[in-house]
């Protein structure tokens, strides 16, 4: 038992700082990822999500440039590329793609920029793999109490529009005709869409940030049928694969003999990309579900207490 | 029943709208329509794609400002956010990967305009079923709204709009993807809406035959100009021929009702055809 439990817990896991850091951190930012890529996945804005990813990389390259930090970096410009977006079109169906690659060119180009300035400057060396790619391991105490509370004014502002985003994503019409301030509903959720990018680029980097904003979500739809279910699914599958992503970094350090650690964000987008195809099985057997349940009751219910009712 | 006339009269005016007019740049939509709707009357809004339909409903609903002329709900001029009016739009987003029961749907017809997350409640949820019942659709509650037939979604869409018990629903086309069967299926049971719960409903659609038993009423529509009446009052030759601006003729057939145009053109063995294929 000893034995198992040291070969899935790798010694100094729990005792490492490093790893308390990573864990709270990322669990974190998997929770506000997945609450707001359940929407981002319903109101089909993926490109746009992505497309944040990139402001913030350029948010994040641009602070470590300036010796500021990146978590002000990522969020910052995630949330100032939000307004912009929305000041494009990003709104329109038609206008979206538009809104968003303009935004997203602009940024990717802006990265190429901050980081092979930093990159010159010497200071920074590791910048494009921290930036791009992430560094959950790397990151101080310190930053906890700030990613807490951009997590809270994010999940507070998505429960605040809960019900008029949920209306105006399945018409906009409806929601305007029963007086839902419609665009200002998703700009709100558009700035805490921004936010989660930003802390999900502190997490696994900013270019995987759309991983773990869209795969726990996309994979939670696919298994329940209802919008608050698949919030608490998509947070269990998003929280459970960062965790079981930053152990099997730490262990990867010990497989084999040449001492060196696996990219964490590598792992924790590979649990998630395998959770997605695992989803894949469930409408089939919902499916099956449903056959066994229609043969059934609902065959006795055309009956004649039917007419009577 | 000789009463009548006299409730007639009794009955409040739920829609009036007066001279309205839509331009969007440069072109008119809407010229100078006018009508009225009482409660509980079945009005059918009919006329050809394009005609203006969709713009007359949506300054009904207070989404388009209308360049002239003014609507007033319950005798009073429009608001948005106004409850007493339930709307049914052509377009939804119901795909099947849209994680959403029919009574969630349903649900959100009741608070979906309110801030903040749904709580569960005992009374949000009877009324939901009771909803569902309402409209037949108790059967399939449980079921995700983009895997059910388009009939079957009406009806779940009627129910989202009825539940804030509105004194007007408007639906926009509801019938222009149904088959026949399902179509009449909402037909009778919008008009049996009307008439239990005195609730006004003006329905829009291109083919009028369907609503010929339950409209009370007709507001044909053409190049965003509008005639108002009972149906046999408004669906006339001289009519429909002021209204297009060229020669049409109404025909019946077998009690239902052809409008063809003049005999220059084409188009009429089509919609003859059409109409024959219907019975």
């Amino acid at each position: 038992m000893h034995q198992l439990y040291t070969w899935v817990f790798e010694p100094g896991f729990f005792a490492s700082p490093q790893v308390r850091v990573a864990v709270t951190i990322g669990g974190v930012a998997a929770v506000v990822s997945a609450v707001t890529g359940v929407f981002t996945v319903l109101r089909g804005q993926s490109f746009g999500g992505h497309a944040l990813g990139d402001v913030s990389a350029a948010g994040g390259s641009g602070a470590l440039l300036l010796g500021l930090s990146p978590v002000a970096g990522f969020v910052g410009l995630g949330v100032i590329g939000a307004g912009v977006m929305d000041l494009i079109g990003v709104r329109r169906v038609r206008g979206r793609d538009l809104a968003t690659g303009i935004v997203l060119g602009a940024a990717i180009g802006l990265t190429a920029l901050f980081l092979y300035l930093g990159t010159f400057s010497g200071a920074t060396a590791g910048a494009p793999q921290t930036i791009l790619f992430g560094s959950i391991f790397v990151i101080t105490s310190g930053t906890i109490p700030v990613v807490v509370i951009l997590s809270v004014t994010a999940l507070a502002t998505v429960a605040a529009v809960y019900r008029p985003l949920l209306l105006s994503t399945v018409s906009p019409d409806i929601a305007a005709a029963r007086g839902v301030p419609v665009r200002v509903v998703g700009l709100l959720y558009m700035l805490a869409l921004a936010v989660s990018v930003g802390l999900s680029s502190v997490a696994v980097g900013a270019i995987l940030s759309t991983a773990l904003l869209i795969g726990p979500a996309a994979a939670a739809l696919r298994l329940t049928s209802r919008v608050s279910r698949a919030i608490v699914v998509a947070c269990s599958i998003g929280v459970g694969a960062t965790w079981l992503g930053v152990l099997l970094a730490y262990d990867s350090f010990y497989w084999g003999s040449s001492q060196q650690g696996l990219p964490v964000s590598f792992f924790i987008v590979a649990v998630i990309f395998a959770a997605y195809l695992a989803s894949g099985l469930a409408p089939a057997a919902r499916a099956a579900a449903a056959r066994r349940e229609l043969a059934g009751p609902a065959a006795a219910e055309t009956g004649p207490d039917q007419i009577a009712a | 029943m000789t009463q009548q006339p006299q409730t007639w009269a009794m009955t409040p005016q739920v829609l009036a709208v007066d001279g309205v007019s839509v331009s969007l740049s440069g072109r008119q939509i809407l010229d100078d329509v006018s009508f009225t709707v009482q409660a509980g009357q079945f009005t059918g809004l009919i006329g050809p794609n394009g005609a203006g339909k969709t713009t007359l409903l949506r300054v009904i609903l207070g989404l388009q400002r209308p360049t002239r002329g003014s609507v007033a709900v319950l005798g009073r001029p429009l608001s948005r956010q106004n409850r007493s009016v339930g709307y049914v739009p052509q377009k939804v987003l119901l795909d099947p990967d849209m994680p959403m029961r029919a009574r969630d749907l349903v649900a959100l017809g009741l608070d979906g305009n309110r801030f903040g997350v749904p709580l569960r409640s005992r009374q949000r949820g009877e009324a939901v079923r009771e909803m569902l019942r309402a409209v037949d659709a108790d059967r399939f509650a449980d079921a995700r709204v983009g895997n059910l037939s388009g009939g079957e979604q009406q009806r779940v869409l009627i129910a989202h709009a009825l539940i804030s018990r509105p004194r007007l629903l408007l639906l926009d086309e509801p019938l222009a993807n149904l088959d026949i069967g399902s179509g009449q299926e909402i037909v009778a049971l919008l008009a049996r809406i009307a008439r239990e719960q005195q609730i006004a409903v003006l329905l829009s659609a291109h083919e009028m035959n369907p609503l010929l038993p339950v409209m009370d009423r007709v507001v044909y529509m053409a190049d965003g100009r509008a005639a108002s009446g009972p149906a046999d009052e408004v669906v006339r030759a001289d009519v429909l021929s002021r209204l297009y601006g060229q020669h049409v003729d109404v025909l019946h057939v077998h009690g239902r009702v052809l409008v063809v145009a003049g005999p220059a053109d084409g188009e009429p063995a089509l919609t003859a055809e059409h109409g024959l294929e219907a019975g």
